[in-house]
């Protein structure tokens, strides 16, 4: 099993035709991600370069293609209106790569996501993957280790890209596989978050075991460890990024900022701690901990343990 | 991005919001002749970004014109200096010269977007002219909050609600406030805020509602969008290797410490920081090259950190996903030759085309290059070489 996308998971590309749509559908394609056609203003009836059918709009590419996920390399003035399209022509599931979409806009775009249902991944993330079965995003498929059935395997959620290929290439060497790992993204809003994807892995017989990577800047680790610490089973390791970061400055990605004394690493830390989580002091050591969360009979009791 | 006191006014005072008369000027005898034109009790204030304006008697009350100019001549003259600005201070080149207001009460008002609910938020606080968050730490019933539908924005009874949270009850002051809290709504939706604040917002002995101070930040990603907002940027109040960084689309921010960083991905660059100070160091810089770097990229990359003359070891620490480490090592070599490095610096490679990049490092033998093995033997080292 996985979460959210498999290998009959069928997949456009919106601004397939663009310098990064294109080269990360290669990218797809060679992994074995089930890419059907993709989507370019004005280029209907043309082929890509990989050979896939390329449509005016989504409407009509969701109504040949039978695609049930977007992923949209859209230039970030334009992406909004692509997410929202893509969520009007049917996709239930929307993967929003670009980065620099403003705030405003993605308030608006979870508000009519919602109303349709629609789940986003996104934006200023690296995607989903379901190692050995479908990539959706830019993450270096190689790294990942599918589930063969002889070893552990485990579901990552992650706000950061780079931090996440650390985390997996940690999980990989160490022979444990991973079942899906999600980049929910670094702005302040966005879609799926930690807590969606911990009842989504908490669930799925395949995951053995969580690792949940967040960073400074509002309280969503803080809100996935009250909703871990009452609904999730599993071990949880967890890591936090920007325990040095000075207040006040954006580290780079849109969400990573303390403000008003909200948002530091210590708050989060301490959160998943008293909810029975593993949290690393270093990055390099998610591995190592989280063998040892998945070898304990009681994992939560001994992740609290060697989480202190 | 920021923007300084008197701009903020002029989008608020566009937008409906009443306050006080005032001018801006940038020479003593300008600020003679706005005191001319306003006359009375007046206000002098420095307009830089950094808060702490009036303990460093950057602020100040003046009856005349005399007191105008010296106070003018203070503020132009000297830098200042507050717990915000560090131990150089910085130059003041704008002064605000506004009315002075008999205050009765001073209130708060401010729009930001909450990111647990995912929409904007109007928060309004009885306890004005002090720090929201230590009223909403000290006092939390003070702050009233009504959050805002993202396509029908400010409803009527929500400010009504927030109006009879601030406890204003006479008719016209009401209907004021009403008009400062749609006015203020307007310029957050309108500019892409990412905060819009009154503090304070007043009553004058004589009933008048009025916003006597305002800060803004604007959305970084929706700048494009704002050819207003564009001609209100100051480079002059920021870093400038920061906004040199900028431009070769790396991410950039100084820090005390004495080991500079070089990294791809804004979170991995965080840990990396972590990482240093987990093995006993002390980053000099946060530093995200990006995804799709280019060894000129990552060459002025080099040329921005060794800029620091802190800096006394290097860690490059690099995942390759869509970055190739090839990439990096060609730019390490490059940078080794045109810039030189009269520093240690530690690389840590992993990830798409490692091998080639390792084998390109080998076949460079760069003096200074110290290789890593892992994450933590990458600390190890770097921290040992300065210590």
């Amino acid at each position: 099993m996985s979460i959210l996308v498999n290998r009959e998971t069928r997949v456009i590309c919106q601004g397939i035709t663009g310098k990064a749509g294109a080269f990360h559908t290669a990218g797809c394609l060679e992994y074995g991600t089930n890419i059907v056609g993709g989507v370019s203003p004005g280029k209907r009836g043309t082929k890509s370069e990989h050979g896939l059918p390329v449509f005016d709009n989504c409407h009509d590419a969701v109504s040949a293609t039978g695609a049930d996920v977007s992923m949209i390399f859209v230039p970030a003035p334009f992406a909004a209106d692509a997410t929202m399209e893509a969520a009007d022509a049917g996709c239930s599931l929307v993967v929003l790569i670009t980065e620099g979409v403003p705030t405003l806009d993605m308030v608006r775009v979870r508000h009519y996501l919602d109303e349709k249902g629609t789940l986003l991944i996104g934006p200023n993330c690296p995607g989903i993957i379901t190692p050995g079965q479908c990539k959706v995003g830019i993450m270096p498929g190689y790294i990942h280790k599918p589930p063969d059935g002889t070893c552990k395997s485990v579901g990552i959620i992650s706000r950061s890209g780079t931090l996440t290929y650390e985390a997996v290439w940690q999980c990989t060497t160490r022979g444990i596989a991973q079942s899906t790992c999600v980049g929910i993204g670094g702005d302040p809003v966005k879609g799926l978050n930690f807590i969606e994807l911990l009842e989504r892995f908490e669930k799925d017989d395949e995951t053995d075991g969580i690792v949940l990577i967040g960073e400074i800047g509002g309280t969503d680790e803080e809100d996935a460890a009250a909703y871990l610490g009452r609904h999730v089973t599993k071990p949880v390791v967890a890591f936090i990024a920007g325990r040095t970061a000075p207040p006040g400055k954006r580290m780079g990605h849109a969400g990573a900022i303390i403000s008003g004394g909200e948002g530091t690493a210590d708050s989060k830390v301490q959160a998943l701690k008293a909810a029975g989580a593993t949290v690393t002091d270093s990055p390099a050591n998610i591995g190592e901990a989280l063998e040892a969360a998945l070898a304990a009979d009681n994992p939560r009791m001994a992740g609290s343990l060697a989480g202190t | 991005m920021k923007i300084h006191e008197y701009q903020a006014r002029e989008l608020l005072a566009e937008a409906g919001v009443a306050v006080p008369d005032s001018h801006v000027v940038q020479t003593v005898d300008a600020a003679a002749e706005a005191y001319a034109k306003i006359g009375g009790r007046v206000v002098v204030k420095a307009q830089v970004f950094a808060g702490g304006r009036g303990k460093a008697g950057f602020v100040k009350l003046c009856d005349s014109a005399e007191q105008v100019r010296e106070a003018a001549e203070f503020m132009l003259a000297n830098r200042m200096v507050s717990p915000q600005t560090g131990s150089d201070g910085i130059a003041v080149k704008r002064l605000l010269i506004a009315a002075a207001v008999d205050i009765e009460s001073e209130y708060y008002a401010a729009v930001v977007v909450d990111r647990t609910r995912r929409r904007p938020v109007v928060m309004v606080s009885r306890e004005g002219g002090v720090e929201i968050e230590i009223v909403a730490k000290e006092n939390p019933t003070a702050i009233v909050k009504q959050w805002l539908h993202p396509h029908l924005g400010l409803l009527g009874f929500q400010s009504a609600r927030l109006i009879a949270g601030l406890g204003v009850t006479d008719k016209e002051q009401a209907k004021a406030v009403s008009r400062i809290i749609r006015g203020l709504v307007e310029v957050f939706f309108k500019y892409d805020c990412s905060l819009a604040e009154i503090n304070p917002l007043v009553r004058t002995k004589d009933g008048q509602i009025l916003a006597i101070d305002a800060k803004m930040n604007f959305d970084d990603n929706a700048i494009f969008r704002h050819s207003r907002l564009r001609e209100m940027f100051d480079p002059g109040e920021e870093n400038p290797l920061e906004l040199q960084a900028k431009e070769h689309n790396l991410s950039y921010i100084p820090l005390d410490g004495n080991i500079g960083c070089l990294v791809n991905g804004a979170g991995l660059a965080m840990a990396t920081m972590d990482l240093i100070k987990l093995h006993g160091g002390e980053p000099a810089n946060f530093l995200d090259v990006g995804g799709s770097v280019t060894a000129e990229g990552a060459t002025e990359a080099f040329r921005i950190i060794l800029t620091d003359k802190s800096v006394q070891g290097i860690l490059v620490n690099i995942f390759g996903g869509i970055a190739k480490c090839d990439t990096i090592a060609e730019a390490l070599i490059a940078a080794a030759k045109g810039i030189g490095f009269n520093v240690p610096v530690v690389v840590r490679l992993e990830g798409t085309n490692v091998d080639r990049a390792r084998k390109l490092l080998a076949e460079a033998a760069i003096p200074a290059l110290v290789i890593a093995t892992d994450l933590t033997d990458a600390a190890k080292k770097v921290c040992a070489k300065v210590a």
